[in-house]
């Protein structure tokens, strides 16, 4: 427990302590994040699979019709 | 797969591919010079050293920052733009790139904040340790993403399953030590430490020339072009040997990376040469308009033997019985009969014949090799594009010795005490940091092109792997990518720059 709190200590005064530019590449690494999850991800990049099919038997299928000749 | 959407489709995998790796290499580089600096203030006790470590800890960090997860819209890309491609590659990626997430990136993550938070707050060797695990977490995190790629170049340690149109990984250690992916790791990390070495030369020469903070700059200028040196050495290994093995699994790239068309015994290699453009595998036109050629060389470096053969672009697409090597048109045959044996046993499955369904497997599995081939409608289709991927090739070796050549002479007058005096060797170890990143750009257009048209080698063609998705879609979130990156790149060069003229503490 004590190993913890320490650790939880460094990291809090770390982040409490830092200058500006840390802060400022915190807050670029946040928005950062923000737009690829919240945004990109979320309306730009679905899983075309796991979207259109709701089984692996069905993705499987579909990827072999896709990629073999009849 | 409609045309387009495949262009559009590779285009933006492309950028955002060749942006990250932007952000990358500084990373794997820096943080071992850093590692370097700091060990020798851990073991001279010299405060400078502390200064000096400090100073590139802060632009590692800054890089660090804006570089973070660009990666993982490639991840996402897989998912959207791949499906088919993120399907057939099953568990070999997975089973990587989850290692890299478990282990190198919590590595990484963990010592990153003892390493900025802890300089007054745990003991020298602790932080000194916490150092050399960011670098090595790094590199850690290049290494799975580099063995899914060296996979992709040469397909092993994995079998097909029909059923499930997947493959399933048979030995791990088989992927891992794929020689593709070794010589693929050790040639794109050491890459990554030239160009650190590069960018702390050319920071420091900047002071020299503005007459600004000249120990620290010297004394980094030293740690950048030994670390720079030692790269370069390794670099020529570690690209000697890839060549070596691209030239068993990997032909037609070798072929179209020298711009060989005839297969030659003895083959020599092209030093310096202008491609004729109107060349092509199926007529007798000159291949080059000029070249400058060492003899025996090419044949030496692919299959360690002055007189061996190397075969060209003609003998790999037309075969050449004398050295016995089967034309694309047979491998065709041999890939379309798999490809329909998959289909007949699916449909004999579903059927519930299962004899027949058993014949048509061992068709698809004596062919499988070669699947790929059959979804071409012309022999020429599986030739690389062959200047880009010559002359990106050429640059890129070019650039190499050039580096060399600044490292020594960099650190020859550090030594003699003149480099001050040489001005224009700091204005050009300034204008190389770029270069640099040209030189790794050229060498992921060799590896990527040259391999072209495969996704996955002689298995899967970049045609087959796309999803059915509109291209004007894959064209918009191509121009999103863009503008998202250039933003990060310019706060990052905005904030960088900033630093650097306000110097060390």
């Amino acid at each position: 427990m004590h190993i913890i709190k320490r650790i939880w200590r460094f990291y809090y005064e770390g982040f409490r302590n830092m200058g500006p530019l840390g802060r400022k590449l915190w807050l670029i690494v946040l928005i950062k994040l923000f737009i690829m999850f919240a945004i990109l991800r979320l309306f730009f990049f679905p899983d075309v699979l796991q979207e259109q099919f709701s089984s692996d038997k069905e993705r499987s299928e579909h990827v072999i019709n896709e990629i073999s000749k009849p | 797969m409609e045309e387009a959407l495949v262009d559009w489709s590779r285009a933006q995998f492309a950028l955002t591919a060749m942006y990250h790796w932007l952000f990358v290499p500084l990373t794997l580089g820096l943080s071992f010079i850093m590692a370097i600096m700091e060990t020798i203030y851990v073991r001279t006790g010299n405060l400078k050293w502390k200064k000096t470590t400090q100073f590139w800890m802060t632009l590692f960090g800054i890089n660090f920052a804006i570089g973070v997860a660009t990666g993982i819209i490639l991840e996402f890309e897989f998912g959207t733009n791949w499906s088919n491609y993120s399907w057939f590659v099953g568990d070999i990626f997975g089973a990587p790139l989850a290692i890299e997430g478990i282990m190198a990136f919590f590595l990484e993550s963990a010592f990153l904040a003892v390493m900025f938070f802890g300089w007054e707050k745990v003991s020298k060797k602790f932080h000194l340790t916490a150092t050399w695990l960011v670098a090595l977490g790094s590199n850690l995190s290049a290494l799975w993403i580099l063995v899914a790629n060296g996979w992709m170049q040469n397909p092993v340690g994995m079998h097909f399953n029909p059923n499930t149109a997947r493959n399933e990984m048979g030995d791990l250690w088989d992927v891992l030590f794929n020689t593709t992916a070794v010589d693929k790791f050790l040639h794109t990390v050491s890459s990554g430490y030239v160009i650190g070495s590069l960018f702390v030369i050319g920071i420091s020469s900047w002071y020299l020339l503005k007459s600004r903070h000249i120990s620290f700059a010297r004394r980094s200028m030293m740690v950048g072009a030994v670390f720079g040196i030692i790269s370069s050495l390794f670099i020529v290994i570690t690209g000697d040997s890839s060549g070596h093995h691209v030239a068993k699994t990997q032909r037609m790239k070798l072929a179209a990376m020298e711009g060989l068309y005839e297969g030659q015994e003895g083959a020599d290699l092209v030093a310096i040469g202008v491609l004729n453009p109107d060349k092509t595998v199926n007529n007798d036109e000159e291949a080059f308009h000029f070249r400058i050629s060492i003899p025996r060389l090419l044949a030496l470096l692919a299959e360690r033997d002055m007189d061996a053969f190397v075969p060209g672009m003609k003998d790999l697409v037309h075969g050449n019985k004398q050295y016995n090597i089967p034309s694309t048109h047979e491998k065709m045959q041999q890939g379309d009969k798999a490809l329909k044996a998959l289909n007949q046993y699916n449909q004999a499955k579903k059927a519930g014949k299962d004899s027949l369904a058993a014949a048509h497997i061992e068709t698809f599995q004596n062919n499988y090799p070669l699947m790929g081939y059959g979804y071409f409608e012309q022999p020429e289709e599986t030739v690389p594009p062959v200047g880009l991927t010559f002359y990106s090739f050429h640059f890129m070796v070019i650039l190499g010795f050039y580096f060399v050549l600044l490292f020594l002479l960099v650190i020859w007058s550090n030594m003699n005490d003149t480099i001050r005096d040489k001005r224009w060797l700091l204005r050009a170890a300034l204008y190389t940091i770029p270069l640099g990143y040209l030189a790794s750009m050229l060498g992921w257009v060799v590896s990527e092109v040259g391999r072209q048209p495969w996704t996955i080698q002689d298995l899967l063609p970049v045609k087959v792997s796309t999803s059915h998705l509109s291209a004007a879609n894959v064209e918009l979130t191509f121009w999103l990518f863009a503008a998202i990156f250039t933003i990060l790149l310019i706060a990052e060069i905005s904030i960088m720059v900033r630093q650097i003229k306000i110097g060390p503490k």
